[in-house]
């Protein structure tokens, strides 16, 4: 190999990097929804990366999930239940949680997909991480308010707030008092409770 | 002459006909305040339970405690617009508030019902 091809081939190597590392750039500054959609393997390799330093969970960004879900409930992040739980709650939608949820069989199956895809050990982030830590791996919790994190999270919180609260009902509506947690935002300074307002720890 | 009127409906509900929304949307607010008992909840139920006996008004799930937009169609058009939303309604409501699916003639009767409100 001449002195001139081999700068050629490492002036085409930088050139390459280079606009690599501008595409993922801007793939992280985007909204995501592109980003989040590729394979499950991409996701593996996300660990420490661009959503484990976030500490937001990520927004939903599947709209068969968002409509059908959010029909009866506030649509609960994926990333704060493991796979094998979304997978419970999704084979088991004719008694869900004491309701008649049933499906037609395609837009299950996009939900399963969508949920397996962006669930707790798949989308890391910190909450996501903290949750799964509370959970030992051979449950398969179906509430999110069932996790010792979330428990421990709320330890504080008196019944006359939520249970007792008239406005909120259940630590099921986690919109009632998390005013951001739409946009998968659930930390103390978004707190309004009904009623009480902000959480003062 | 009422009742043959009744009777004639139930015949051609009955074949799968179409019948006046004016005659059907009777025995449809009798299938919607009729109780029926949930044993999952423990309590006799009906479509009024959630959506309100009247039609006009919004409803609330009983669970969660989410509005329930008003089914009658002259003060929500949005209602019976999706014919796939309308079946998946159907199907998951009926087996839970009625323990079993509804018939076609059930259906057309509640739907007349909704659009006669």
């Amino acid at each position: 190999m001449t002195l001139k091809t081999k700068q050629k081939r490492v002036l085409g190597m930088v050139l390459f990097a280079g606009c690599v590392g501008l595409s993922l750039s801007t793939l992280a500054w985007s909204d995501g929804d592109a980003w989040y959609e590729h394979d499950r393997e991409e996701h593996e390799h996300a660990e420490g990366g661009f959503y484990g330093n976030t500490s937001d969970v990520p927004m939903i960004t599947n709209a068969a999930y968002k409509t059908e879900c959010s029909a009866c409930h506030f649509a609960y992040p994926a990333g704060l239940l493991p796979e094998r739980s979304w997978l419970s709650v999704m084979n088991n939608l004719e008694n869900h949680f004491g309701e008649n949820a049933e499906l037609d069989p395609e837009t299950q199956a996009t939900i399963t997909r969508y949920l397996q895809g962006h669930a707790a050990d798949r989308i890391p982030n910190r909450f996501s991480r903290s949750i799964l830590r509370s959970i030992r791996p051979d449950q398969a919790p179906l509430r999110i308010t069932e996790t010792s994190y979330f428990e421990h999270k709320h330890r504080e919180v008196p019944d006359r707030m939520v249970r007792g609260n008239d406005k909120v009902r259940s630590f099921s509506n986690c919109l009632s008092c998390h005013s951001m947690a739409d946009k998968g935002v659930f930390d103390e300074d978004s707190v309004r409770i009904p009623g009480f307002g902000r959480w003062e720890d | 002459m009422k009742k043959y009127l009744f009777v004639a409906a139930l015949m051609l509900g009955a074949t799968g006909e179409n019948i006046s929304d004016l005659t059907a949307a009777e025995p449809g607010k009798q299938l919607w305040t009729q109780m029926h008992m949930q044993k999952k909840l423990g309590k006799q139920v009906s479509c009024a339970s959630c959506h309100t006996a009247d039609l006009k008004q919004a409803g609330e799930h009983l669970r969660t405690g989410k509005r329930i937009e008003p089914m009658a169609l002259s003060v929500n058009p949005e209602r019976l617009t999706d014919p796939a939303k309308v079946e998946k309604w159907f199907r998951r409501n009926c087996k839970w508030t009625w323990g079993r699916e509804c018939t076609a003639q059930e259906k057309q009767q509640i739907m007349a019902m909704m659009k006669a409100s």
